[in-house]
Order: C-alpha cells, then sequence, then structure tokens
C-alpha cells in the first residue's frame, strides 16, 4: 500500500465531517466530485454499539453511560488505499461512502479534488449549523443590569 | 416456579394482536405518524426513550414509541431488547461536557458566571396555560432570535468554584481501573460510584425524581443548589485499534446537573460544599437533577452520614430504579399461575378444614363440660 499522504489531522477532519453527514448529503456532493475509484469491502458496513461515558462530577473517574448505535465499514480501493469508517446510528449508505472517501482522501491524486467537492462544503454546512445553534443560545443569554433604587425621604 | 407455560391461547393471541395493531393505527382516516415527525416534534418522549432504554438512537426510539403507542416504559423495553441484538464494537471516550456545545446553561447559585446564564428551549418562565393555537396547527413558528455568539462552550461551574477550594474536587481518576458495566455484570453490593452512576443514567425518571424530592422534603437531606445545568451537543470519539487514533463518530445531546449541596469537612480538611452529579441521554433536567439528588444521598458513607433514609439505601434505591426489570417483574403477574394458584388453594382448603375441626373439637369439649 502506498504511504498515506495526509497527516493524521486532516484525517480525523474528514472523519468526523463524514460521520456527521447523512448519506444522502454524501452523494449529493459526489456528483459534481470526479467519480471515486472501484473499491472491495473488506468488512461491513455493519451497525454495533459503541458504550459512551461520562465522569462523575464532569472530570472526575469515568462510568458507562449508554450505548449508541455505530456503523462501520472498511473498503481497499484500487489504488491501494484502506478506507475506515465508524460513524454514529445504522445507516450503511453511509457508512460505506464515508469509508470509500476515506480510501480515495489519502491517494494524493484525488485529495484536493474530493477536499474541495465533497468535503469543505459538508464542513462549511455543518459548522453554519453549528453557528446558528450558537447564534440562538446567545440570544437567550440573560443580561442581568443592576437597579439602583433609591428610597425618598 | 413463577408460572408454566400453557398451550391452546394461539389463535387467541393472534386476533388480539391484530386488533392491537389496528389499535395501534386508530382511524385510518387520520393521516398516518412518521418516525420523522415523532423524531422531530416529540423530541422530549425520544430523549427519554433513549435514556431509559439506554441506547441512543432517535430513530430507533421514535419507531419504538410508534410502535409502543407512546408508553415509554413499552418503549424503553423495545430498544433494551434490541439492543442485545448488536455486536459491541467497544468504548467511547469519557465525554468532555465541558466542551459541549451550549444549547442552554444556568446556575442558580452564580448570576455573573463566565460565560452567562443561558436559557435555550426551556419551560421555565412559561405560564402552563394551554396553548389552543397549538390545536389550530397553524404556519411554523418564526424563527427564533439570534444574537452574536461569544463563547461556543463555557466552564463548568464546578471548575469556576474550585478556584477557592470552597467545593470538593472531582476526585483523581484512577487510570488503572476500568469502570463497572451493568451491561456485562449484574449488580453486587457495596456499588461504586461508577456502577451507581450508570444504574441512574438509565434508571426511570420518575423514580428518581420521587427520590430526589424525598431528599428535599427531610429524607436525606443536604440542602441542594443547582451549580449548574447545561444541555447541548456533545461529540463521541473513539479509538478504533486499526487506526490507532482518536476519531469522532457523531454527536449526541447530554443534559448534564451539577449539584451542590451543603458543606462537610473533618478535622484535617476544612469545611466544603459538596456535590451530587447527573448526566443523562437527550434534554432531560428533571432527571439529571434527580439523578444528582440521589448520587449526592447515595455517597453518604464518604462524608460519615448515617444512612437512614430510602434515597441514601443503596441497595434499595439501584434494585428498584430500573423500570424494564420493574415492569418485567410486576407485569409478569398477569402471566398464568394457574398450578401455582392450584396448590395455593388447596393449601387454603387443608388449612380451612383444620380450623374447622379445630372449632368442631373445642365446640364439643365445651359442651362436654
Amino acid at each position: 500500500m502506498p504511504t498515506p499522504a495526509p497527516e493524521t489531522a486532516t484525517r480525523q477532519r474528514w472523519m468526523s465531517v463524514l460521520a456527521r453527514a447523512s448519506a444522502d448529503a454524501i452523494a449529493a456532493h459526489l456528483k459534481a466530485a470526479p467519480a471515486l475509484p472501484p473499491s472491495t469491502v473488506l468488512r461491513g458496513p455493519e451497525s454495533g454499539l459503541v458504550m459512551m461515558r461520562g465522569r462523575a462530577g464532569g472530570g472526575g473517574s469515568p462510568f458507562n453511560l449508554g450505548e449508541m448505535s455505530v456503523t462501520r465499514c472498511t473498503v481497499r480501493n484500487a489504488q491501494g488505499f484502506v478506507g475506515h469508517a465508524y460513524v454514529q446510528g445504522r445507516d450503511q449508505h453511509q457508512a460505506r461512502l464515508a469509508a470509500e472517501l476515506d480510501a480515495a482522501l489519502q491517494d494524493p491524486a484525488h485529495h484536493a479534488a474530493l477536499e474541495a467537492a465533497v468535503i469543505a462544503p459538508l464542513a462549511a454546512a455543518q459548522q453554519a449549523a453549528r453557528d446558528e445553534a450558537a447564534a440562538k443560545a446567545a440570544a437567550t443569554r440573560v443580561q442581568f443590569f443592576t437597579m439602583a433604587t433609591m428610597r425618598t425621604s | 416456579m413463577a408460572y408454566v407455560a400453557v398451550k391452546g391461547g394461539e389463535r387467541a393471541i393472534d386476533n388480539a394482536h391484530a386488533w392491537l395493531a389496528e389499535d395501534r393505527r386508530g382511524n385510518p382516516a387520520v393521516p398516518e405518524l412518521s418516525l420523522a415527525q415523532i423524531q422531530e416534534q416529540l423530541g422530549r418522549s425520544v430523549d427519554r426513550v433513549m435514556a431509559e432504554g439506554s441506547l441512543y438512537d432517535p430513530h430507533l426510539a421514535a419507531l419504538a414509541i410508534k410502535q409502543a403507542q407512546g408508553d415509554i416504559i413499552e418503549a424503553a423495553f423495545l430498544l433494551r431488547a434490541y439492543r442485545t441484538t448488536l455486536p459491541r464494537f467497544g468504548y467511547a471516550t469519557p465525554a468532555d461536557t465541558a466542551a459541549m456545545q451550549i444549547r442552554r446553561r444556568i446556575s442558580a447559585v452564580y448570576k455573573d458566571l463566565p460565560g452567562g446564564q443561558v436559557l435555550g428551549p426551556t419551560y421555565d418562565y412559561t405560564h402552563r396555560l394551554l396553548d389552543f393555537m397549538l390545536a389550530a396547527e397553524g404556519k411554523p413558528p418564526a424563527p427564533a432570535p439570534l444574537a452574536e455568539a461569544t463563547e461556543p462552550t463555557m466552564p463548568r461551574v464546578s471548575d469556576i468554584l474550585r478556584g477557592e477550594d470552597l467545593i470538593e474536587g472531582d476526585g483523581n481518576p484512577n487510570p488503572a481501573q476500568e469502570p463497572g458495566d451493568l451491561t456485562r455484570e449484574p449488580l453486587a453490593f457495596p456499588a461504586s460510584r461508577d456502577v451507581r452512576l450508570q444504574a441512574l443514567a438509565r434508571g426511570d425518571e420518575g423514580f428518581l425524581l420521587a427520590m430526589g424530592y424525598s431528599t428535599q422534603r427531610g429524607y436525606g437531606g443536604n440542602h441542594p443548589f443547582v451549580g449548574e445545568i447545561r444541555v447541548g451537543e456533545v461529540s463521541v470519539e473513539i479509538v478504533p485499534p486499526e487506526l490507532g487514533f482518536a476519531i469522532d463518530i457523531g454527536d449526541v445531546t447530554l443534559t448534564e446537573c451539577q449539584m451542590v449541596n451543603q458543606f462537610k469537612g473533618s478535622k484535617t480538611k476544612p469545611p466544603q460544599f459538596t456535590r451530587g452529579y447527573g448526566l443523562v441521554f437527550g434534554h432531560a433536567e428533571r432527571k439529571a437533577m434527580g439523578m444528582a439528588l440521589v448520587d449526592r444521598a447515595m455517597r453518604h458513607d464518604e462524608f460519615a452520614e448515617e444512612p437512614n433514609a430510602p434515597a441514601q439505601n443503596v441497595e434499595f434505591v439501584l434494585y428498584h430504579s430500573d423500570n424494564i426489570e420493574g415492569t418485567g417483574f410486576v407485569e409478569h403477574l398477569k402471566l398464568p399461575h394457574y398450578v401455582d394458584f392450584q396448590s395455593e388453594l388447596e393449601t387454603i382448603r387443608r388449612m380451612r378444614r383444620e380450623a374447622e375441626a379445630n372449632n368442631a373439637a373445642a365446640a364439643l369439649q365445651e359442651t362436654a363440660e
């Protein structure tokens, strides 16, 4: 397998973007991108569980909070890149697309085009949704003001 | 033996379930509910089913609510049953609630806390009057106002208070110790705090509310204040072994409650506020508060308090907080117990015969005297 070009941090970023994008949204952006190279599935897509954890008091000893559904998939594409995906929920199509993109994005020959056509717009939409929620929250921030009370004698 | 299997009711059961399906659908002239409608418009029910079903999956929770005709405990039961069909891929890194994308964050102890009081989408301060505008199914509401956001994340109040050492810390986690897991190991006593918190996080909201309420009314009271409640989205991170580095797999909505309670101290430690902690799936403030009150009550041994109230009785609380177990054991009483009851009938008939014989013998003796 060729040496993966991108740094781990870059890969973490696109994986996190794909984990939060619906299969439909990924597929829609893929239409504007060069076709993904053919790939074979090495594992999955299969749904399972991840046990989430919290910490006592917020920062203390960990405890098991409850499970969440997760779907994973691993593919190898025609160029020999292996792509992994772990995405929240049970959408196997999303996991498959995310794994294929993870493989293709590691390939310097495909990276720039896919980053521009798929990852960047999905990331922008996700950031916009977060910004909107933050702006709505900010509008509900209590603005305390001090009232000067005066006793007239 | 609790009950024995009884054959012969198959057709009645099939017909009953057919009627149930028809009853679930209701009047076919009324449009059918979609899962998306349940997920979007009955969000608090979805949250509660995920929390008590102990499975974060809003789509599945909506399906369970539809299937259970809105019966929340039945729906949580369906989720618990479903999760047993799925493999466990692993454990997530503990959620960092300080990095939460805040939708709501309030403190009842600090007015001017860094980040401020953010009310978010709350029922607090509503008048609890029925809104007949909703019955009219009118236009969608106007979009909520926006304001410039300066701090998307905010420090936890417990971390702010700790600066002056007035409040107990979170404790130093032992990295070598794996937290207990109730889905793998049955409850055992004494139960450590990690196991207690897991049980409370999936416990029945009504039960935790009542138990928490009882502490406020004096049964194991410890003078609580809401240090902080925060609601928002937290990213979930796992480290798959095949990758060897952490990846984000999505966001979950969590509600966290930091309850601050009256002080404890000792000869070696100056008095400090003590704390109770609640963390729950979804937007579930009532449950997070109940959990925090009960968590604090169950920590009586750490503060040398006399455990004489129900909420302080760890075994009692943990054995009865799970509504899936509770409903299973209570509702199994509906199943045929014919053989059990037959033996009871024979026993009581024998006892009555003996009692009657004794009475007759006593009467005879009285007449003879």
